[in-house]
């Protein structure tokens, strides 16, 4: 166990240069002076420049400013905005709010999608099933700022039971009905993962043996059915993490929580660069680093993948 | 002890499965009793309801399966109309299991003491932890695993399949059930590992007076290990009785065929069926008189091929495999050691050995799909090690492998005729009209009609993409046919068939074969020299006559002993 | 024999010979249907309804996607008034002269109203039909290009090359494509074009695709056919292209046609972001829903019915997906 964390740690490594690599490579070769890119439309002094030039280490080889720009962030040093914000200032204060959302949304996204899921592949072609198949379908296919107005307008607005948008020090209650929509596509793939795992997993010999042992059913379902059911829900957590990460962007934004996402959101539409690549650089690393404890939880659910290839 | 009451009787059993097109009848009218203390034995090709029979009795059907008549009276009590929690009660006390696959019948995630203790939980044979504990241990020491202490801590994965096999026969028999069902218990499982794993579950039944349904493909196996056989044959039973009694004078046409084609109970070599004037393609014809024993005539002179010059000659072939292991380094693995052997022209070499021996590493090793580490194997007098390009296609060319799986050894995507085809479009043989000529006699020489042509190997049962890989193997007139594993798959009536084809192509064609099988039965019917392979080595090497009469090592010995059936005396 | 003691002695039972029960061994049944992977396929998507509608859906879509006159002769951006001023107007409009057009709910000939800015919503809508349906089609195909060719080579040759093509997977794994994307196209400011969205979204997500092709190839080439083709003579490559890749390409099929619909909604969201297509060039339903926002309130039919366009859409490949799916994985089949 101690070497599959430690391999899958060492694994990391390589992803964690390739990433911050590539997103580096994307700002820095892009065609086109950066600093002349910084003032939009307006063109600066020669001297001023220069100044950003020396300040930004363009003079130097490319791949001595990737390795610059990678010990400003290993030391935690994000950088500024063009307003001359500290991006680190800037993170701090909207994490916490960020975390509490993401945590939110993953629990409904966990409890409702794996409830709805083991029922529905328990009673398959039931109609609670069929409902289940439908509603989940429906959701899949809006984009999560459809479904951020369709519940703003109807529970917002029309029957009033949340406040549209939310307020300020952001309260857990304001933050129940953007958790939901950040749930809600993954809840849908959580469900549908579920339910066919669930069908899977019921028809292995294991399952059929430990009936056939004598045990009840209210004991084979969860520790046999649902139990195994949960590896691949779990290797999906990755993927999951990175819609839940978009959607967070796109949610904050709508209900204006005060959050990493609605930062970002803001950074885009000012353009302001330097801003949205450290936000970027970030999430990305936060990304990787979550991707290597799915991987981890993965190897406590299932024993056989600690020990093969 | 006159007035013995069955245990269970199950009366006029019917069983249907739902698909689209409505309930598809699996068993139909099955009726037979099983007194207390006695081993019966349900045979049946796949396909004839035997296991599904099974399930319905402690009412195990998979989701779409439904008992739609007939009674499962046990101890008087018809299971069929039990309530779920009065049937939970049943299962594991009263009636236990051993299930089918030993691979996947432990759930994979947890601890083997984890799924042993809770079966105790679940039978109330033991409630405080630590009596659970100790009840586990004892499950698995009668079950054969010595060190139970430890095993309990171990996941399945770290177990080999017979030690699996021998914690779930624990688990089945863990509350002394009055009944078990034992649903083809080893049959993915090596015959040596067969035989200690069926003793043992015979030794701990017999002793506890625990009566045994035995679900099993193997005539020979069921009438060593059960008192009474019942034969099913889709979904209905068409014989039943006495073992011995069946097996020496069976009565009904298809009983006679499966004692007559099972390879276990035959005892001499198959000469080509021509001989016999019973051409092949008479299997084709609906309600025909069954012409598929694998025919016993006088034992071919084996002498006459040894004098041919040898076509394929190893000569201290080794291969080594890196295995990389979960650690950082990987470790050398030995899959073939110094073998050497010649096959001569026109006979048939059988590689035997268990799972791991390396038998069909060195049929990969002859087919060139892998490297050899050391030494040199010649084809024709060739060292086909050190062939160009030019010259290995040549070699191709002469030689033709037909694999074990008959759905994975063609692809599904190419119909039947551009299979056979390819071998002559590859070699770029003649044209187009040739070609269709060579495909239409080669279907013809593996009594396949034309109509095949067109069809995709989905449409075809197992036997049949054997036959169209046996054509397509044949397509090219190769002198070599190296067969892996090529009708192990097959169940007895159609291996039969195939094997007599293969005898019948190899007298018509004077082809040599390499025969790579785990069965030391089919050997016998198939094979002039045997090669017994272990771990790599071969550790015997003889006449087939000779290995079967006169085994010189102990593990060639242990391998005839397993052979199921082997000491019943059959009538005429 | 057995070691216990018979404790009785069976009855000995034949049954009856019936006519059908025996027949021959192994006979080939040629009445039957010709049947194959792609055949039953199809045969199964043939009897599904939900094949049927995202089918019309989709074949609907397209036609509008390239004649968007044959519904509309309103043009999406041009003559766009925030408030009716001339005589013109008032009469093509059918309102009197100082009526602001701006939100305006529906009129004769603009059967779902105005934009904030006074633009025809249904001309918008029509007109951005093709924006997502060629930003998804060229991700589609460029994702499926470059996770086939990657993932069959990794797959197939093995070894080094694989190990280096799947780390290389793994670093674009860790960038989910949206945020890839976004930095993107913050950089291409003053050139952003459909085939720079399509690259920005593209470049990032063909890992998933080269993953299943790879596993799938995997697969396949251990089968015992592509052995019996290498072993007849038939070269690496040309084994690949006969046999391996035609019978892993299944699952590829039906992760672009899911993908598709992602396509769409990464390009929907991107504009909604304020990072994709520019406004004034291309009709975008995204830059059309973000635009709406401010009026969610006031005139809501200017945010629903884009919505409600680009959700069809998307449902309607999500569909075609799960049916193909359903019809190509006979195990997604089991779980129905």
């Amino acid at each position: 166990m101690l070497w599959y964390i430690v391999r899958r740690l060492l694994q990391g490594i390589p992803v964690f240069f390739g990433s911050t690599f590539i997103i580096f490579s994307m700002v820095f070769l892009t065609p086109g002076n950066p600093v002349l890119r910084m003032f939009g439309d307006r063109t600066p002094a020669p001297e001023q420049v220069a100044a950003l030039e020396e300040k930004f280490h363009l003079n130097e080889p490319f791949l001595t400013r990737y390795f610059l720009y990678l010990g400003d962030i290993l030391q935690g040093n994000l950088g500024t905005t063009y307003a001359g914000q500290s991006v680190n200032e800037i993170l701090a204060r909207t994490f916490p709010t960020t975390l509490r959302l993401a945590l939110l949304a993953v629990i409904i996204q966990l409890v409702i999608g794996v409830l709805v899921g083991l029922i529905s592949g328990l009673r398959k072609g039931g109609i609670f099933d069929n409902v289940s198949l439908l509603v989940t379908l429906l959701i899949i296919s809006m984009p999560v700022f459809v479904l951020a107005f369709v519940a703003q307008w109807i529970f917002g607005i029309q029957l009033g039971w949340f406040r549209p948008t939310v307020g300020a020090g952001a309260p857990w209650s304001d933050l129940i009905l953007p958790a939901i929509v950040l749930a809600g596509l993954n809840m849908a793939y959580v469900v549908r993962l579920t339910r066919a795992s669930v069908i899977e997993t019921s028809q292995n010999d294991f399952v059929r043996m430990a009936y056939g042992k004598g045990l009840s059913r209210g004991r084979v379902i969860p520790v046999h059915i649902l139990r195994n059911s949960m590896i691949p829900v779990t290797t999906n957590l990755a993927a999951d993490f990175g819609i839940l990460i978009v959607g967070a962007t796109v949610t904050e934004g709508i209900f204006n929580v005060p959050g990493v996402g609605n930062e970002l959101f803001k950074a885009i539409n000012r353009g302001d660069t330097p801003e949205i690549v450290s936000i970027v650089t970030i999430l990305v690393i936060v990304y990787v680093l979550v991707n290597i404890a799915i991987d981890v939880l993965y190897g406590v659910l299932d024993p056989r993948i600690r020990y093969v290839k | 002890m006159s007035a013995l009451e069955p245990l269970l009787s199950v009366e006029d059993l019917q069983v249907a499965f739902k698909t689209q097109d409505g309930f598809v009848p699996a068993v139909r009218g099955v009726s037979f009793d099983v007194y207390p203390g006695e081993t019966i034995a349900i045979v049946g090709e796949s396909g004839s309801g035997k296991s599904t029979t099974a399930h319905a009795i402690i009412n195990l059907l998979p989701g779409s399966g439904r008992i739609t008549g007939g009674k499962v009276l046990f101890e008087g009590r018809d299971l069929s109309q039990l309530k779920r929690g009065e049937m939970e009660a049943v299962r594991g006390k009263e009636i236990g299991l051993v299930p089918q696959d030993p691979m996947n019948s432990l759930n994979p995630v947890h601890r083997i003491g984890f799924q042993v203790e809770e079966t105790i939980r679940a039978n109330g044979l033991a409630t405080s932890k630590r009596d659970v504990r100790k009840r586990a241990v004892e499950v698995l020491k009668e079950a054969g695993l010595a060190d139970a202490d430890q095993r309990l801590r171990q996941f399945p994965h770290e177990f080999s399949g017979g030690m699996r096999q021998r914690v779930l026969i624990g688990i089945g028999l863990s509350s002394h059930p009055k009944l078990v069902i034992a649903d083809e218990p080893t049959s993915a499982l090596d015959v040596t590992v067969q035989k200690k794993i069926l003793d043992h579950l015979e030794h701990l039944t017999a002793e506890r007076g625990t009566a045994v349904i035995f679900i099993t493909h193997d005539l020979g196996l069921a009438a060593e290990r059960a008192e009474n056989l019942v034969v099913m044959h889709r979904g209905k039973i068409v014989e039943s009785g006495p073992a011995r009694e069946i097996l020496q004078n069976p009565r009904h046409p298809y009983t006679k065929r499966l004692v007559s084609a099972a390879p276990s109970l035959a005892s001499q070599r198959i000469q080509a069926a021509a001989a016999t004037g019973a051409p092949i393609g008479s299997v084709e014809v609906e309600g025909e008189e069954p012409t598929l024993s694998l025919l016993t005539v006088a034992e071919r002179a084996a002498e006459a091929s040894v004098d041919a010059p040898p076509v394929i000659e190893f000569r201290d072939v080794t291969k080594v495999f890196k295995i990389r292991t979960g650690g950082p380094r990987s470790i050398p693995f030995t899959a073939v050691d110094k073998v050497s052997f010649q096959v001569p022209k026109g006979s048939t070499m059988a590689l035997v050995g268990e799972s791991g021996s390396g038998k069909s590493t060195a049929a990969k090793l002859l087919l060139r799909l892998e490297d050899i580490t050391s030494g040199t194997i010649h084809v024709d007098g060739k060292d086909i090690t050190e062939l160009g390009k030019q010259e290995l296609l040549a070699l191709r060319r002469k030689m033709q492998p037909v694999f074990q799986d008959p759905y994975g050894s063609l692809d599904p995507l190419h119909n039947i005729g551009n299979t056979i085809a390819e071998p002559l479009n590859v070699h770029r043989v003649g044209d187009a009209k040739t070609r269709k000529a060579r495909v239409l006699e080669v279907l013809d020489q593996v009594a396949l009609p034309q109509t095949v042509l067109a069809r995709y190997p989905n449409e075809l049962s197992g036997g049949q993409r054997q036959r169209v890989a046996i054509a397509r193997a044949l397509a090219l007139k190769p002198e070599i046919v190296v067969l892996d594993e090529a009708v192990s798959a097959l169940d007895v009536l159609v291996q039969a068939q195939v094997l007599n084809l293969l005898a019948e192509l190899q007298s018509e064609l004077g082809l040599t074969y390499l025969f790579i099988t785990h069965d030391l039965a089919v050997v016998r019917v198939i094979a002039d020299h045997v090669s017994v392979m272990q771990q790599g080595k071969i550790v015997e090497q003889a006449t087939v006559g000779e290995v079967f009469d006169n085994p010189k090592t102990a593990y060639t010995r242990e391998l005839l002993a397993a052979i199921p059936g082997v000491d019943i005396p059959l009538g005429a | 024999m057995s070691s216990k003691n018979p404790v009785r002695t069976a009855p000995h039972y034949v049954a009856e010979v019936d006519e059908g029960g025996l027949g021959a061994v192994d006979a080939v049944r040629v009445s039957d249907r010709k049947s194959n992977l792609w055949l039953d396929a199809w045969r199964d998507l043939r009897g599904r309804w939900m094949f049927w509608v995202s089918a019309v859906i989709i074949l609907f879509i397209v036609f509008v996607a390239l004649f968007p006159g044959a519904l509309t002769q309103v043009p999406p951006n041009d003559n766009c008034i925030l408030s009716v001023k001339t005589q013109d107007q008032a009469d093509a409009l059918g309102v009197p002269i100082g009526t602001r057009i701006s939100d305006h709910g529906p009129l004769p000939g603009h059967p779902l109203g105005f934009t904030k800015q006074g633009c025809d919503v249904f001309s918008r809508i029509v007109h951005g039909t093709g924006t997502s349906l060629s930003v998804g089609i060229i991700v589609t195909v460029l994702v499926a290009v470059m996770g086939i060719v990657i993932g069959a080579f990794a797959g197939y040759f093995g070894g080094w090359l694989d190990s280096f093509l799947m780390r290389l997977g793994d670093i674009f794994f860790a960038i989910p494509y949206i945020l890839a994307a976004v930095v993107i196209m913050s950089l291409f400011l003053h050139d952003r074009n459909i085939w720079i969205i399509s690259l920005a979204i593209g470049f990032f997500s063909w890992p998933s695709t080269a993953r299943i092709l790879r596993s799938e190839v995997l697969r396949v080439r251990n089968l015992d056919y592509v052995m019996a083709s290498e072993s007849i003579g038939l070269s690496k490559f040309r084994t690949m292209f006969m046999h391996v890749l035609p019978n892993s390409i299944a699952p590829v099929i039906i992760i672009s046609t899911v993908g598709l619909a992602g396509a769409i909604t990464a390009e929907a969201t991107l504009s909604f972001l304020g990072v994709g297509l520019p406004n004034n060039i291309y009709m975008s339903w995204g830059n059309d829903i973000s635009a709406a926002q401010t009026s969610l309130r006031t005139a809501p039919q200017t945010l629903i019915y884009p919505s409600i366009a680009l959700s069809v859409t998307v449902l309607a490949f999500i569909m075609l997906g799960e049916t193909v799916r359903d019809a190509l994985d006979p195990k997604a089949r089991a779980t129905r």
